[in-house]
C-alpha cells in the first residue's frame, strides 16, 4: 500500500499548524506553551537555584534537569500511565543533550536548572514539541544562549517522505519510521537525531533536507512568540 | 561598512543577528561569529559607543558589588549568616561586617538577625563561584520590622524607582506608605493600614506588568488616584 495523499490532507513538507506563547507559567522563571497541530506542550524552567545532594554539582558550570511528561489524560482516550516510565526519562534524557548545546552555563557554577516540560494533549511529535517549549522557557529566563532549538520529525509513511507526522500516521499500516531532529537553526547544527524504523541512505538525505526545512519555520515562529511577549506589554 | 541591524531599545532573542561588521563589539548578552554580532539572550538593545549590550528583560537576579538588596536570612553559623538574596547561591554576612557591637564568645546570634528575619543589606564582594559576602554597615541597612516584601523581575527595578526616585516618592506620597526597592526585584511595603500596603503592592504590580512603556509614571498615578477614590467610598 502506497501512501500518496496525507490523511488530513497536508503536502508532505507540509507542518501541522503551529502556535507559541511565552510566560504562560506565571510562578517560573521563564515558561512557554508550544502547540503543533493537536500536540500541546508547556514549559517552566525554575532556577539556577542550589543544587542538593552535594555530589551532584559541577564545579565549573551549572547542571540542567529536563524532566518530560505526557498527562494521564493526554492521549487519543485511552489512560496515560502517569509519573515517570522507561520512555519518558529517556526523552527527558535526549530533551537535556539538545538543549546543552545551546545554552552557555558556566555563569552558574554547582547551581542546578530545572526545565519542566508536560504534554497536556498528545498526538505525536512530543518530544519535538517539548524541546521547542523548552527552549522558548529558557530564552524567557533570561539565560544565556548560542540559539534557539527547533524541533520536528521527519519520516517515511509507506515509503514516502514526510515532516511532522501525526499519530495516525505512525501507526500507518504498512509501517512507518521516525525520525524527530533538534536543530540551531542559525548554524544547521543538529543537537538530536533519532531514527526508528529502517530507511535508505537516499530517503534518509530527503527526509532530513524536510525536517531541516520545518525546523526554519518553527524558527520563525518561536522567535516571534518571544518578540510578541514584550511588544504586547508596550501597549 | 558596519551596520545594526536592530535598532537601539528593540527586542532582540537569543541567536538574533545584531550587527555586522568588525567595528561594533559585543559587550554583555551579545557574541562574536565571524565578522557579525549576535544577540546570547532576550532582552532590549544597548548601544553605547561602538559597544553593544543586551540589556535583561527577565531573569533571576545578578548580583553586583554595591548592591543594595533585601535578603532573607536562612541559616546561621558561629560566626556567620546565610542570607537569600533572590540569586542562584546564599550570600554570607559575617559577624564582623553585621554590627559593630562586642558579641561574646559563644553568644547566640539569633539575638542580631534570626532566621526568617527579613534585611536590608549590600553586597561587598561577588566572585566567579558564586560566593557573597554582605555587610550592614552603611545608611538604610537595618533590619526591616513589619510591613511586607512584594518580588518583582530585577530588570524592572529601576523602573519602580524611576528617575532620581520619582516613582517610588510619587508612590510613598499618594499611599502613605514607607517602601524599600532592591536590586535584587525585592520591595519591602510598610503602611498605615492594610488597604494603604494592598494599593502600593497594585502599583508596584502595575510597574512590573507594564514596565517599558512610554509615560509609566503618569499611568500609575492616574491609577493610584482613581484608586484612591474607590476606597474612600
Amino acid at each position: 500500500m502506497k501512501y500518496e495523499k496525507r490523511y488530513d490532507g497536508r503536502e508532505f513538507e507540509e507542518l501541522r499548524p503551529m502556535e507559541a506563547k511565552v510566560g504562560v507559567v506565571k510562578n517560573a522563571i521563564g515558561s512557554a506553551m508550544f502547540k503543533i497541530g493537536k500536540t500541546v506542550a508547556i514549559a517552566a524552567v525554575y532556577g539556577p537555584n542550589d543544587l542538593f545532594p552535594k555530589f551532584l554539582q559541577y564545579p565549573d558550570k551549572a547542571r540542567l534537569r529536563c524532566h518530560y511528561n505526557m498527562m494521564a489524560f493526554s492521549g487519543a482516550g485511552d489512560r496515560v500511565r502517569p509519573g515517570t516510565s522507561r520512555r519518558s526519562k529517556e526523552i527527558s534524557m535526549v530533551t537535556e543533550k539538545a538543549l546543552l548545546p545551546a545554552l552557555d552555563l558556566q555563569d552558574f557554577p554547582k547551581a542546578v536548572i530545572d526545565v519542566h516540560i508536560e504534554l497536556i494533549q498528545t498526538d505525536a511529535g512530543t518530544r519535538c514539541a517539548g524541546i521547542c517549549a523548552a527552549s522558548l522557557a529558557l530564552a524567557d529566563a533570561g539565560l544565556e544562549m548560542k540559539d534557539l532549538v527547533a524541533a520536528i520529525s521527519g519520516g517515511l509513511v509507506g515509503q514516502t517522505p514526510v515532516v511532522d507526522l501525526d499519530k495516525q500516521e505512525e501507526d500507518f499500516p504498512n509501517g512507518a519510521v521516525d525520525i524527530p531532529i533538534a536543530v540551531l537553526p542559525r548554524t544547521g547544527e543538529l543537537t538530536l537525531l533519532q531514527l526508528d524504523g529502517e530507511i535508505t541512505k537516499e530517503q534518509l538525505k530527503i527526509t532530513l533536507e524536510f525536517a531541516k526545512k520545518g525546523c526554519d519555520k518553527i524558527y520563525e515562529v518561536q522567535r516571534a512568540a518571544l518578540r510578541a511577549k514584550y511588544e504586547e506589554a508596550k501597549k | 561598512m558596519s551596520k545594526l541591524l536592530f535598532e537601539k531599545k528593540q527586542v532582540v532573542v537569543p541567536g538574533d543577528i545584531i550587527a555586522e561588521g568588525m567595528d561594533y563589539l559585543p559587550g554583555k548578552g551579545a557574541f562574536r561569529e565571524g565578522d557579525k554580532v549576535i544577540s546570547s539572550r532576550l532582552g532590549l538593545m544597548g548601544v553605547k559607543g561602538s559597544i553593544i549590550n543586551i540589556i535583561p528583560l527577565s531573569g533571576k537576579y545578578q548580583p553586583n558589588r554595591g548592591d543594595t538588596v533585601i535578603g532573607y536570612v536562612r541559616d546561621m553559623s558561629y560566626s556567620s549568616w546565610f542570607v537569600n538574596v533572590g540569586c542562584a547561591y546564599d550570600a554570607s554576612l559575617s559577624m564582623r561586617d553585621a554590627t559593630s557591637d562586642f558579641i561574646e564568645r559563644g553568644a547566640s546570634l539569633s539575638n542580631y538577625f534570626a532566621v526568617g528575619d527579613i534585611i536590608m543589606t549590600s553586597i561587598t564582594n561577588v566572585t566567579n563561584e558564586g560566593n557573597m559576602d554582605l555587610t550592614m554597615k552603611g545608611p538604610g541597612l537595618r533590619k526591616m520590622i513589619g510591613g511586607k516584601v512584594v518580588e518583582i523581575t530585577p530588570a524592572k527595578v529601576p523602573r519602580a524607582i524611576g528617575k532620581q526616585g520619582s516613582m517610588i516618592s510619587m508612590i510613598k506620597e499618594k499611599t502613605g506608605c514607607t517602601l524599600f526597592a532592591g536590586q535584587n526585584g525585592r520591595v519591602w511595603i510598610k503602611g498605615p493600614t492594610p488597604e494603604a500596603e494592598r494599593l502600593a503592592t497594585d502599583a508596584i504590580m502595575l510597574i512590573e506588568e507594564k514596565s517599558h512603556v512610554q509615560g509609566l509614571t503618569e499611568k500609575v498615578k492616574l491609577f493610584l488616584e482613581a484608586r484612591s477614590k474607590e476606597i474612600k467610598k
